[in-house]
């Protein structure tokens, strides 16, 4: 077998051991919590018989590992099962909801990414002087300010001044991809600076490290212009950190932008699992818990095997 | 007014000219802008109500766990939602009477003990099929049988039987209720086909609008039911609901004209936002309140010395100015004020009195810190109000231990079990309703504990009663017994501050509620 399939089927069953484990994690929390789903839909309005009635209803008098159990078994059989506050399907409840956070993600990832190396290239070119200066600046700042804050001095210019872009991101089924990007662009561009300088900063480190080598001292003297250096013969030893952190920034996109899901009402994943939290909806907690962990494992998986197959070193080992 | 201006003013409120060009034209005869929208505004409500055009609401108090199922309701875009689509029997209108809904007329019988309620002939559900008395009589009993999980459940208890008799509801009460009519209004009660007890979370009612989409936590959309039974009602074509839930992004989007409406602007912004170009805040004196509640049978504050002390040491008035900023008015420690009917404007008001309250607590015998739990959950600026009070109540020499609890779990774990917490009510239409629900020995949610035998015979009496001048001397008893033996510490009574923009038009102020009660957008219309 080849060692990187091996390594491959060996870190998915492990990555299979993990969401196991956290799944079991997952529905332990959801217990440890005050309250239960039946207390957190009556509210302040509950009364014992109510709540004795909505209980026996959802099952919940039951032991909590008969649950956990018949849980994981439907699970695994594909089937999530209901929402127990509403009582929606929660597979298609959340195919919905991850198609537009996936959205989201991307058209952030599409602009930032690329957009946060070349900036990482350009601050190495012209290092320590004003356009190293400018971009780490500004990344920086960026990054430094919350997130909410950036959404709402970006919708006071872009929406409520300017008038350009609608400040409420809401995105349904009915709009084109023209429009659907149009929604999407202010929460997007706020994504994207939010993740620039995390991206940016880590390329520009890890190439400087490979600059101080002795064959980049070779291109120099061989006349190569200073940027190509950089691009062909510098980057190419540099991919491994920056690609791990393009996907922990990957993963960040896509399981942790509740915050700018909520000021721009944008029908994400973060929102409708905070919502279920607050509700104790166990079934909905456990099956958003075990995607965003897929998520994060499988980005995770992907960044060591790129890693892998661009040191020559691990792809050919002897 | 110039015969320019009044020509202008005629052609916008005809529509002939969009209300920017007006505002624009009016700006160039010098009418500063807050006139003009005043003139257009009235304008237009004189010409009545205009139909068609879409409407777009945003409001906070939407969740993706929301259902449609009524029994399920408990935040506001359920509550809203609810109003759109659904109809209970009786409405409360802005001057808190009664209005027939699905019921046409009803009466009681001498003793206030069964009442009858005539169905609306013509009605129809949103699929066609005739609404019946029997579907109504189902409706109630799924609200109110003993499997019920409705938030309804606690006002339906004194109801013993629901029969119909041809068109006709029958509801015998367990004891003569003369307000029985009132707790029917409860948004939870709306008429579904066979009650929903095939379909609890179907989406056919009966209401002036029918359901379209539905993606909870993020948009509901309506369109108008052409077989409803009210014309002058439900004047647009199109209803969305956008829940946004963060108040910035709320008024955000009623600035840049995304919504026309929105609901719970802060009252820190409140000011602010007012002044922004074409949107109106509308603040609506209610009977919601922001309470400190005691147990009244658990020690410490079993000693009415120490209930005392502490009621006299809150300053309300600072309160209502720095919690509320002015959105509100000072409570009397009774959960009624001048918005119920029947209240008695007589009873003193109680006012801040550090040395009185120093009196009554040296005389409760208490030493020694008093826990008062607080989130910023329980109410908006909870957790300032109980700072505010530790600071007044030091002033009298009691010492509270302000403990900041998290908002998740809080109705569970701490209100309604810590012997000393901060909560708020929504009011009640009715005296009577208010005090059964949380004063009466025996009511569900009795927050603090007050089992008065004296009380709950001058509450059963009152309801009763079918005479208003004894009701309202009944009433006025009763509060002064809560009042000054109860553990209700209500410092004050917030507004509701709902917010328009110059889109729509015909807002009527509406106590009962927020966004005139949930029907804005039914009544309100589109000022073109």
């Amino acid at each position: 077998m080849h060692p990187i399939l091996k390594l491959v089927a060996q870190r998915l069953a492990l990555g299979c051991l993990l969401l196991l484990a956290a799944s079991v994690l997952i529905f332990i929390g959801t217990q440890i919590l005050p309250g239960d789903v039946a207390a957190a839909i009556l509210g302040q309005g509950a009364t014992e018989q109510a709540l004795a009635n909505m209980r026996a209803d959802l099952g919940l008098d039951r032991p909590a590992i008969t649950r956990y159990l018949e849980w994981l078994f439907n699970a695994l059989q594909g089937d999530f099962g209901v929402a127990l506050s509403n009582g929606r399907d929660i597979a298609e409840s959340i195919a919905g909801r991850m198609k537009n956070t996936i959205f989201l993600a991307s058209v952030a990832a599409v602009v930032s990414v690329p957009l946060s190396i070349f900036l990482g290239l350009l601050a190495v070119r012209y290092r320590d002087r004003w356009p190293d200066r400018l971009i780490s600046a500004v990344t920086l700042t960026s990054i430094s300010l919350p997130e909410f804050l950036l959404g709402y001095v970006i919708m006071f210019v872009f929406s409520v001044k300017l008038g350009w872009f609608n400040s409420v991101s809401n995105i349904n089924d009915g709009m084109s991809f023209g429009e659907k990007l149009g929604a999407v662009a202010l929460p997007a561009t706020v994504l994207t600076l939010v993740v620039l300088a995390h991206m940016m900063r880590m390329t520009r480190a890890a190439i400087l490290n490979v600059m101080q080598s002795a064959y980049v001292e070779t291109a120099e003297l061989k006349g190569l212009r200073r940027f190509t250096i950089i691009a062909r013969h510098a980057m190419p030893n540099a991919i491994a950190p920056i690609i791990n952190v393009v996907m922990l920034n990957l993963a960040y996109l896509v399981v942790g932008v509740v915050v700018i899901e909520v000021v721009f009402v944008y029908p994400g994943m973060g929102q409708y699992l905070v919502d279920h939290v607050s509700k104790r909806d166990v079934p909905v907690v456990q099956a958003s818990g075990l995607i965003f962990a897929t998520i994060y494992i499988g980005l995770n998986l992907l960044a060591d095997i790129i890693s892998i197959l661009s040191n020559p070193r691990l792809r050919h080992p002897k | 007014m110039n015969d320019q201006l009044r020509y202008y003013l005629a052609r916008a409120a005809a529509r002939k000219m969009d209300r920017r060009a007006f505002m624009g034209k009016a700006a160039a005869l010098g009418v500063a802008s807050t006139a003009a929208t005043g003139l257009l505004t009235s304008a237009v409500q004189a010409q009545g109500p205009s139909r068609g055009g879409h409407l777009s609401i945003g409001l906070q108090g939407g969740e993706s766990t929301n259902s449609k199922d009524p029994a399920t309701y408990a935040s506001q875009v359920p509550f809203m939602y609810g109003r759109i689509t659904g109809e209970t029997l009786v409405n409360i209108n802005s001057a808190g009477e009664l209005e027939g809904a699905a019921a046409e007329e009803w009466s009681a019988s001498a003793d206030a003990s069964t009442w009858r309620f005539k169905i609306r002939s013509g009605m129809q559900f949103h699929n066609g099929q005739p609404v019946t008395a029997e579907d109504v009589a189902q409706s109630l009993r799924r609200h109110s049988n003993e499997d019920s999980q409705s938030g309804a459940l606690g006002i339906m208890r004194g109801v013993a039987s629901i029969t119909t008799d041809g068109d006709t509801l029958v509801l015998q009460t367990e004891t003569p209720n003369a307000d029985l009519p009132y707790l029917l209004a409860d948004y939870h009660l709306i008429v579904q086909p066979n009650g929903g007890m095939d379909d609890p979370a179907g989406p056919i009612m009966s209401g002036p609008y029918r359901w379209v989409d539905d993606e909870p936590g993020v948009r509901h959309t309506f369109e108008r039911f052409d077989g409803y039974w009210n014309d002058n009602v439900a004047h647009f074509e199109t209803i969305e609901i956008l829940v946004i839930n963060d108040a910035t992004a709320r008024n955000s989007a009623l600035q840049s004209g995304q919504i026309q409406m929105a609901n719970r602007v802060p009252p820190s912004v409140a000011g602010l936002l007012a002044r922004a170009p074409g949107v109106e805040v509308v603040s609506t004196a209610g009977r919601g309140h922001y309470v400190f509640i005691m147990h009244a049978n658990t020690a410490p504050f079993d000693n009415n010395h120490l209930r005392l002390a502490l009621k006299l040491a809150i300053d309300r008035e600072d309160m209502v100015n720095r919690i509320l900023r002015g959105y509100g008015s000072v409570g009397n420690d009774m959960p009624i004020n001048a918005a119920y009917p029947l209240f008695d404007d007589t009873i003193p008001q109680r006012t801040y009195d550090p040395d009185q309250a120093r009196f009554h607590y040296e005389r409760s015998g208490h030493s020694g810190p008093i826990d008062l739990r607080t989130a910023e959950g329980a109410f908006p600026g909870a957790v300032d109000a109980a700072q505010l009070f530790k600071e007044s109540a030091a002033a009298a020499g009691i010492d509270l231990n302000i403990i900041r609890e998290p908002n998740d779990g809080y109705w569970s774990e701490v209100w309604n079990v810590k012997p000393f917490s901060a909560s708020y009510w929504g009011g009640r239409p009715v005296q009577d309703q208010m005090y059964s629900t949380a004063y009466l020995s025996t009511a569900d949610w009795n927050d603090t504990r007050f089992f008065n035998p004296q009380f709950d015979a001058l509450l059963l009496e009152a309801r009763g009663e079918l005479n208003l001048v004894r009701r309202k001397e009944l009433y006025s008893q009763m509060g002064l017994m809560v009042r000054d033996e109860g553990g209700l510490i209500a410092p004050m009574f917030n507004d509701f501050i709902d917010a328009y923009n110059g889109d729509v038009t015909g807002w009527v102020t509406n106590p009962n509620g927020e966004m005139m009660n949930g029907f804005a957008p039914v009544l309100m219309w589109s000022a073109g």
